[in-house]
């Protein structure tokens, strides 16, 4: 392979990795302010494109765009209300199973309302023929915008958690829900806003990755295995280490396909979450001694 | 002399940076009720849950009859007659007293799925024997009548001695109590103290961990004093309670020996 | 009393025979097509229910041992051997039985291998893939077990998705009837309808014998301690690691029979049946039958997969289950059953103490 072909498919697989780092990153907000794993969160990547497809097609599209994630994020909320809420005080583990159902309720939602056909967003800028040069390789343009925007989010989020008061309410409910809301957090409200966080994110990820991956009423679900499992490979929780564990799972998965056939790149992942989980659940950036998140 | 029921030797347990439990050496001769002691933070839990398999030392050997038995599971540790209470009462709440007890026959039975599944004869006559053993047990404590009950509605106190039935019915060597007195009153503490020694009468060894002294006065044969994860006593009562070490760390340094002990 | 247990089994066959003569006589037995179906899908969920919620593990891969059980059946049935005709391997096996020789849909000969070896042979990969998969994933808790469990499922679908061998998207199929003894077979063509209902019943009916037995022995006490009190059971010397790996192992051998007897039944298995969200669906039946209720859990399972094979939920079948999912655990995690204004109703049945 000359270099043109590894910086593409390198390119291909950081593009992968950060809508990946993206989905994980999702996980993670939820999980620290609650504990617990929301299997829907592939969803909201979908929602917000395909809302965005049927609203570009009356608004141009950074109008759509904003407008699908903002209803993206209002359904979060929603989830959470209606769902999570009431169930608050359940075992993690039936609460995993209530998001598990939410996730297929989508889902079908989604099949009713957009049928089971192929879309996309058109290209943010040019078109699909649009590409840059690089060492040789033809990226496309969309792929300059999917990094651009996963480093936008990452920054802002790491901003909002580290300077914004509400972000360090949320860290605080992450460490201790019981000692922040003697401080005066609102901490039914700070669950609320981690799921419309992660539902903002999520959409603004699923519109930016639309044009090349394409998208289709049931890939949020392949996308959820797949953010679960950079999110555990980082270390739950890790959202710095998510991302690094989302490049690397890209990585991977380009090099699979470079070497093998395009058919085991599913495999990977799941290989990938299965031997994360039986040897190191803690995650490859935590230290051993934390393998109590086992414990869940 | 007669080698201790049980011995820990240069027991070392860490949590991250702090030493919890720092050499210990400690014997537990076969029939007494041994008493371990010590403000709170000292290392007794910690001690216990090491000799009962819950966590594994960093340096040292627990040794029950001889036999090291350093960093074995907890059901191993128990088919092997070590027992053992929880500082908070740990039944199984959706389940009658009776089932709780016999849970506790546990490792003296051998049935597994197949002869479940099949119901075989050596199956029915397991589950007689253990049930009648169970109920045995319960009449000896008083709790007889409880027998059907949920276990979740009983009183706290009776609950507590479910617990104590259930580690009986395993027909332990050795005992090990995590604050059996917690919560009780005086006159349920004082019973307790009687049933600790009935216990000790039939053979079964204790060793307790508990705050209340009256208690530990009362019963023990031996006192074993943990400070901050280091034994800093050990002997009879009367001569714990005038340990100037002991009084220190207990009550301060302003303390003189209490003239009264 | 302790034949009290068997009581239901008792009131269950009678109700079985019942409606067998309901329908024969209103000349409804296709009726009982579905229902003997749904009867395999049984077999499933009565071992998730041992594993869900007596021995308190999660699985959303459950669909991946009934498609290695039905799988492996086809796969052994089907394939023709006629090239290895004159190994040593397969004339040994053609002396012992193993393998025979049948015409195929065109009317060729093939050779391939006869129910009873390719049925053992199925309960062998189910059993070894389970204790290999649950050895290590056990040792797992709440939302790791399940994802580990997901993941497994996940990686059975795919390979049979993409694999020649299993037929890729379209599946297995001419899969021959399965002859069990005494001319009775497992055969799903109409000729057969009330001889399969039976079968299908008896299997049934035995293997809630066998769990009944299990919940009520020695091991289903120490389960439901497991369940109940981890640390607490291990204390008393229960072996809660092995106790769960074998219950694993059990469960996932009940939903691999499951699969070979509908696999013959159907004559036919596809990669639908390996999805996650048929295992999403198992283990929302044995949520809303209530996880520790055996009885339970075998009317819904049968109730929920009678309507969804009737077609009754249409193109939202999964959202059905989905949504079962949510109001199950949002507003009666102990199972439908067990909701309040039921448990008035019920009480009164014999052999339901366990919880």
């Amino acid at each position: 392979m000359d270099l043109a072909q590894i910086v593409q498919y390198c390119l291909a697989g950081i593009t992968a990795g950060s809508v990946y780092a993206i989905v994980a990153i999702g996980f993670n907000i939820i999980y620290n302010t609650t504990g617990i794993i929301n299997f829907a969160q592939g969803e909201f990547l979908i929602v917000g494109a395909m809302t965005a497809i049927s609203l570009s097609g009356i608004m141009p599209l950074p109008a759509a765009i904003l407008l699908a994630v903002a209803v993206t994020t209002l359904l979060g909320g929603i989830i959470e209300r209606v769902f999570i809420r009431p169930a608050r005080d359940a075992s993690v583990l039936r609460l995993v199973v209530i998001t598990i159902g939410v996730s297929i309720v989508i889902r079908e939602a989604m099949l009713h309302v957009w049928d089971e056909k192929v879309r996309s967003l058109p290209y943010f800028s040019g078109t699909s023929l649009s590409t840059v040069t690089l060492l040789g390789a033809h990226i496309s343009v969309q792929v300059l915008w999917v990094l651009g925007v996963s480093a936008v989010i990452v920054a802002g989020l790491t901003l909002f958690f580290r300077y914004t008061l509400t972000g360090r309410a949320m860290r605080a409910c992450a460490d201790d829900r019981m000692a922040a809301s003697l401080c005066g957090v609102n901490v039914p409200r700070m669950v609320t806003l981690s799921f419309m966080l992660s539902a903002a994110i999520g959409a603004l990820a699923g519109c930016v990755i639309s044009p090349l991956t394409q998208t289709q009423y049931d890939m949020g679900a392949p996308l959820a295995i797949k953010g679960f499992t950079v999110a555990i490979l980082g270390g739950l929780g890790n959202s710095m280490a998510a991302v690094a564990a989302g490049l690397l799972l890209g990585l991977l998965e380009a090099l699979m396909v470079s070497q093998f056939q395009v058919a085991y790149k599913e495999a990977v992942s799941i290989v990938v979450l299965l031997l994360v989980l039986v040897f190191r659940p803690s995650g490859l950036f935590t230290r051993k001694e934390l393998g109590t998140l086992r414990a869940a | 002399m007669a080698e201790p029921l049980l011995a820990t030797r240069h027991l070392h347990r860490f949590f991250g940076g702090l030493c919890a439990v720092k050499d210990v050496n400690l014997e537990v001769p076969r029939g007494v009720i041994k008493a371990v002691i010590g403000p709170n933070g000292a290392g007794k839990t910690t001690l216990f849950n090491l000799i009962a398999g819950t966590i594994a030392p960093h340096k040292g050997e627990v040794l029950f009859e001889g036999r090291p038995i350093t960093a074995w599971k907890p059901h191993a540790i128990a088919g092997l007659g070590i027992a053992r209470t929880f500082q908070t009462t740990r039944l199984f709440g959706h389940m009658t007293v009776l089932e709780n007890v016999m849970v506790g026959r546990h490792p003296r039975t051998r049935c597994g799925f197949l002869a479940g599944m099949l119901d075989l004869p050596q199956a029915w006559r397991e589950e007689r024997e253990s049930k009648a053993k169970a109920l045995a047990i319960l009449e000896d404590m008083g709790l007889r009548e409880y027998a059907h009950q949920q276990a979740s509605y009983l009183p706290f106190g009776r609950q507590r001695l479910v617990e104590f039935a259930r580690a009986l019915a395993t027909e332990p060597a050795l005992l090990l109590l995590d604050e059996p007195a917690a919560g009780l009153n005086i006159y349920e503490t004082r019973e307790l103290a009687g049933l600790i020694l009935r216990i000790c009468e039939r053979g079964v060894t204790c060793l307790v961990v508990d705050h209340d002294m009256s208690l530990v006065m009362d019963i023990s044969d031996e006192v074993f004093v943990l400070d901050q994860g280091r034994k800093i006593a050990e002997g009879p009562p009367r001569q714990i309670q005038r340990d100037p070490e002991v009084i220190r760390v207990y009550l301060g340094d302003d303390c003189a020996p209490d003239p009264q002990s | 009393m302790r034949f009290a247990r068997y009581l239901p089994v008792i009131a269950a066959a009678a109700l079985v025979v019942l409606l067998q003569v309901a329908l024969s006589a209103a000349d409804a037995t296709y009726y009982m097509t579905q229902l003997t179906m749904s009867t395999y899908y049984v077999l499933v969920v009565i071992g998730l229910c041992l594993l869900m919620g007596y021995a308190g593990q999660v699985s959303l891969g459950h669909a991946g041992f009934f498609a290695i059980g039905g799988y492996t059946s086809a796969v052994l049935t089907t394939c023709n051997l006629v090239a290895w005709r004159d190994t040593a391997v397969i004339g040994g096996c053609r002396s012992l039985g193993l393998v025979v020789e049948r015409q195929d849909l065109y009317g060729h000969t093939i050779l391939c291998f006869s129910a009873w070896p390719a049925f053992f042979a199925a309960m062998l990969a189910a059993g070894l893939i389970a204790v290999l998969i649950g050895l290590p994933v056990i040792r797992l808790k709440g939302h790791y077990l399940a994802m580990a469990t997901l993941g497994f499922g996940l990686i059975i679908y795919r390979i049979v998705l993409g694999a020649k061998w299993f037929g890729q998207a379209d599946g297995i199929s001419n899969v021959p009837p399965f002859p069990l003894f005494a001319g009775l077979q497992v055969n799903g063509r109409p000729a057969f309808r009330v001889e399969n209902y039976y079968i299908a019943w008896t299997v049934v009916l035995a293997a809630m014998v066998l769990a009944i037995n299990l919940v009520h022995s020695r091991v289903g006490r120490a389960l439901r301690s497991i369940h109940q009190d981890e640390e607490a059971a291990h204390s008393l010397g229960v072996n809660t690691y092995r106790y769960k790996v074998c219950t694993f192992v059990f469960s996932a051998l009940l939903a691999a029979a499951g699969g070979v007897l509908l696999t013959h039944y159907n004559g036919s298995i596809g990669p639908s049946e390996a999805t996650v969200l048929k295992s999403v669906r198992y283990v929302a039946i044995v949520a809303v039958g209530g996880m520790g209720n055996l009885w339970g859990v075998l009317l819904m399972g049968m109730l929920l997969n009678f309507l969804s094979l009737r077609g009754v939920f249409g193109t939202y079948d999964d959202a059905v289950f989905g949504g079962i999912l949510i109001g199950i655990m949002l507003f009666a995690p102990q199972g439908l059953l067990r909701a309040p204004a039921w448990r008035r109703v019920l009480h009164w049945l014999p052999g339901r103490r366990h919880g």
